[in-house]
């Protein structure tokens, strides 16, 4: 049986007539997590807007190298002399799309959002277990949105050492100038950015143990609340070993010592340090860095899973392997880390090592997969906006996974390691597959959020577009990485080993310029659909999970008068003897049903 | 002014947008089924087939990419001894990968159209079976036993080569953006160095120490010649930042490090002059040529100067972000015969008596 919690009284007494809201309160310094998502959502969107700008910067770059462009002039000012992006910038480029892209967008923007709107909705609870803290939360991330983006205005240029920004060239300002006051401001943003992450996520993880209401018990959550509930759980043991990671690394550069740096000379000097290691700083990063990956990837998937069972009005098939999948997930990836480092001059044993435990992801991953695959079979499929993004992250996932096991081969990484097949691999596996997941949620719940309908017809533009932009773009890339391109290169043409695949680099370019215009029609249902859209009516999807028993008009404590009480699982989608095709979770069992037992 | 043409082009893309809309709104009137934006049959439908559509380019697309691209000379002709290994683990891997595809595609995009939503029709209430989730953890689990084992083999040969014969010991070092290669010389082994020891005026440029008789012989150079079928044990060293030493043609990589000395060991097998004339390369060459020319004909109509001939070479890249010019840290590469090589060391300035003494 669940943990049921009573209603405090302070609680009972908040709702609707207790405080004074003035505008203040209720959409800037907001405590409630329904405000907040839509704050974490709105900031995650700009956020995105920037990160998109910038890939297709440097598509252009990569497709059009050395000639002058207009468009780099206009957004580039001094780094693009005469509309000629400057190398320098390139790098920063590649740094900050990856920064803000994994941690501004696919973490905040994504867990942000959906965790605060879904988890005391659908597990029923008034607001967050700390309405304080995810304020806080909230605008620390804004904060270090700021910070992250400022940097693009120092004089010396943002960070320009890569996401991972390993030392000695993150380290040293000598080495390059974004790691001067850029790479300062990157590790401080980082360092906020932590602190936000950390308090939401202890939120998150709070708020699913204690305020679950009555009858809703673990094996009763919606996937959903299970993906963000174990994503919360890596987030908060993995951030804090990144945070580490930078303050050595702002020791190291401000104050001498020499953690991770070791027997530099450079520009003509020798440097004092002394007996650390870079190695290290990569061990601590991708500690972080791996579970980052799932960080952003298992909320998606938790939302797909939700969206393909209602949408296939089916159960979603094998609810229980599905839960053990993601823990197995998130278990595994704290202990692959070292698949990034086979070649960084760790011991080969190691190697080994990390190529076990790596293949060993493969496994709930297929077991995810075929799952989603057998939900749909002989289901009755609406194809909602949502859906489409759904059934696209499954594809993608599978596409992008699949080269997965290659990567994680130690003795295959060798050769392709740093190449474009690892920028395709990870596109899109997480990059668009997570991409995909935030877009089916925000399809899926913004009548919740907004209580207005986003356009289809446009949502069905949308999809089918980036649908073809996204394999367009990243298909391709496997093979110019397989011939040996590597990645981060500001231009190709110092190889002309590699001048047979620059027609393959402009078709690429081509689709991601067409799939990032064609955002713009998401961007516009968005913003339009909030003011104008069609009014919502209180269950759209026909849905079975709590949140949709809650009003259109958002009310402070979610539920006007009583929590309802849970008395089924999420999924009695199309269940023998009930003659709707969906039963909410808050309808009680008819005599002699039998719940499945899961 | 061009940012002000941004902006309108902006505008006018998001106007049209709305338009649209519209139109699309005032085709539905009286339609009230229809527009509370929920998928009708309809909208099932007609996504239903753009899924089989989307099946359709998904597979054409692969097999695009695999006719135009699937030659690539990085996936075949390999020029180290354990090129082939990985190779052949890499093709093993990407048959696995693509049935493993071509069906799961094929299943989820088919099953979309398959079960297209369509009014009065029910699901199948289908939950849980135990037999399936069985048959698709074991399966996968049988096939990466198989990866991870031949790849752990192959792993531990590729790192762990034959130490009994006697390699030849060449150090690659690393600096914002170039790279030299240090021969251990007669002795075959490599005279201690160390960043702190160089002495850019006396010309000491790697820091190699002359106290230590072994470097004595040491002969530094700026291109790398290896003599073809011997083992060739690098010792890699950088003096800045992080690079990585990517040699793709013999599937060779490892990072250098500042502060450590890294390793990775290779016989090359196919000189640079054979290399140069298989079929594949000389397809490869003529193509890229061919290519070259037509850039050259547009550069000269510019007014500058076209493009050299490209003539294959083996290449030692940098595949580590080190900084701005980080693209074009390169190192040519020459497997040759060893009387070959032998003469072309002899021409090489040996370490004892190359520095300038101090005044």
């Amino acid at each position: 049986m669940a943990a049921h919690v009573e209603d405090t009284n302070a609680h009972e007494d908040g709702h609707g007539h207790h405080h004074k809201e003035t505008f203040i309160t209720k959409y800037i310094f907001s405590m409630d997590h329904k405000m907040i998502a839509k704050q974490y959502l709105i900031t995650g969107t700009i956020m995105g807007v920037i990160g998109v700008l910038m890939s297709l910067l440097m598509r252009m770059q990569i497709a059009w190298p050395e000639e002058p462009n207009v468009i780099f002039k206009a957004l580039l000012g001094k780094w693009a002399p005469d509309g000629v992006m400057d190398a320098d910038i390139y790098l920063a480029l590649v740094t900050i799309h990856g920064t803000i892209m994994i941690f501004f967008v696919l973490t905040a923007g994504l867990s942000g959002t959906f965790s605060n709107l879904l988890i005391p909705l659908q597990i029923g609870a008034r607001d967050m277990a700390s309405g304080f803290l995810n304020m806080v939360s909230y605008w620390l991330f804004f904060l270090s949105s700021i910070i992250m983006v400022s940097s693009f205005f120092v004089e010396a240029g943002p960070a320009a050492a890569g996401w991972t920004i390993y030392p000695p060239l993150s380290a040293l300002p000598m080495a390059q100038g974004g790691s001067g006051m850029g790479m300062t401001l990157w590790l401080v943003s980082m360092a906020i950015f932590i602190a936000s992450s950390l308090l939401g996520s202890l939120n998150y993880v709070v708020t699913v143990i204690n305020l679950r209401t009555k009858g809703m018990s673990m094996t009763r959550l919606p996937l959903t609340i299970w993906a963000f509930f174990v994503t919360a759980i890596i987030g908060v043991v993995s951030f804090p070993v990144l945070l580490s990671a930078a303050l050595l690394l702002i020791m190291d550069r401000s104050f001498g010592t020499s953690f991770f740096l070791s027997d530099i000379f450079i520009q003509g000097e020798v440097l004092h340090y002394q007996g650390g290691s870079p190695v290290l700083f990569e061990h601590l990063f991708w500690f972080l860095g791996h579970p980052e990956v799932y960080i952003v990837l298992l909320p998606a998937l938790g939302i797909t899973s939700e969206i393909i069972a209602t949408n296939s009005r089916k159960p979603i098939f094998g609810y229980r392997a599905m839960v053990a999948s993601i823990i197995a997930i998130a278990f595994l990836s704290t202990i692959v880390w070292g698949h990034h480092m086979f070649i960084s001059g760790m011991n080969p044993f190691l190697g080994s090592v990390f190529t076990f435990t790596t293949l060993l992801i493969a496994i709930p991953s297929a077991v995810k997969s075929f799952n989603y695959i057998t939900t749909l079979w002989k289901g009755n499929l609406q194809m909602n906006p949502a859906m489409l993004f759904s059934i696209g992250l499954v594809s993608t996932f599978i596409t992008g996974g699949l080269t997965g096991i290659i990567l994680g081969d130690s003795a295959l990484d060798i050769n392709v390691h740093d190449t474009y097949f690892v920028v395709a691999h990870f596109h899109l596996v997480m990059g668009i597959s997570a991409l995909y997941g935030m877009f089916a949620g925000i399809y899926h719940w913004f009548p919740k959020m907004f209580g207005r309908m986003l356009n289809k017809k446009l949502g069905y533009i949308h999809f089918w577009v980036t649908a073809v932009c996204a394999y367009g773009v990243f298909f391709p890339m496997h093979f110019i990485g397989m011939a040996g391109l590597p990645r981060r290169y500001y231009t190709n043409s110092n190889f002309p080993l590699f001048d047979d695949l620059a027609n393959v680099n402009v078709v690429i370019t081509i689709f991601a310029l067409i799939g990032g215009v064609f955002q713009l029609v998401f961007l516009y249902n968005m913003f339009s659909s909030i003011f104008f859209g069609k009014k919502a009516v209180q269950n759209p999807w026909k849905s079975n999970t709590m949140e949709w028993t809650t009003p259109v008009e958002h009310v402070h404590g979610n539920w006007p008068g009583e929590i309802p009480e849970v008395h089924r699982w999420a999924y009695d989608y199309s269940k023998p003897g009930h003659d709707s095709d969906f039963v909410l979770q808050t309808t009680p069992m008819y005599e002699g049903e039998e719940e499945l037992q899961h | 002014m061009t940012a002000l043409l941004s902006i309108l082009v902006l505008v006018f893309i998001l106007v049209a947008i709305w338009q649209m809309v519209k139109i699309f709104d005032l085709t539905q009137i009286g339609n009230s089924e229809s527009n509370n934006q929920v998928a009708t049959d309809s909208d099932n439908k007609i996504n239903g087939y753009l899924m089989l559509g989307f099946l359709v380019f998904i597979y054409v697309i692969t097999i695009i990419c695999f006719v135009k691209f699937g030659d690539l000379p990085l996936m075949s002709n390999s020029a180290s001894d354990h090129g082939p290994d990985i190779d052949r683990l890499m093709i093993i891997s990407m048959i696995i990968i693509f049935f493993v595809q071509t069906i799961t595609q094929f299943l989820l995009h088919y099953f979309a159209f398959k079960y297209r939503g369509e009014k009065g029709k029910k699901a199948v209430f289908f939950a849980d079976n135990n037999k399936l989730e069985a048959v698709w953890t074991v399966i996968p689990v049988i096939v990466l036993a198989g990866l991870v084992i031949s790849g752990l083999f192959t792993w531990t040969s590729v790192m762990n080569p034959d130490k009994g014969n006697d390699p030849l010991v060449v150090e690659l070092y690393a600096q914002q953006f170039n790279w030299k290669a240090r021969y251990a010389g007669e002795d075959n082994t490599l005279g201690k160095a160390n960043v702190r020891l160089i002495d850019i005026d006396r010309a000491n440029i790697l820091g190699l120490d002359e106290s230590d008789p072994n470097s004595d012989d040491d002969i530094i150079t700026t291109e790398l010649h290896l003599p073809v079928g011997k083992p060739v044990l690098f010792k890699m060293r950088s003096q800045d930042v992080l690079h990585s030493a990517y040699m793709p043609h013999f599937r060779a990589q490892m990072n250098c490090v500042p502060g450590m000395i890294t390793q990775f060991s290779f016989t090359p097998t196919i000189t640079t002059e054979d290399m140069r004339n298989t079929p594949e390369m000389l397809d490869k060459v003529a193509n890229i040529n061919t290519i070259r020319t037509q850039k050259s004909i547009a550069l000269t109509a510019k007014g500058e100067d076209p493009l050299e001939r490209y003539e294959f070479d083996y290449l030692l890249l940098c595949n580590k972000i080190c900084g701005k010019s980080h693209y074009n840290m390169q190192m040519k590469i020459i497997v040759e015969t060893q009387e070959e090589y032998d003469a072309w060391l002899k021409t090489q300035k040996v370490f004892k008596g190359s520095l300038i003494s101090a005044n």
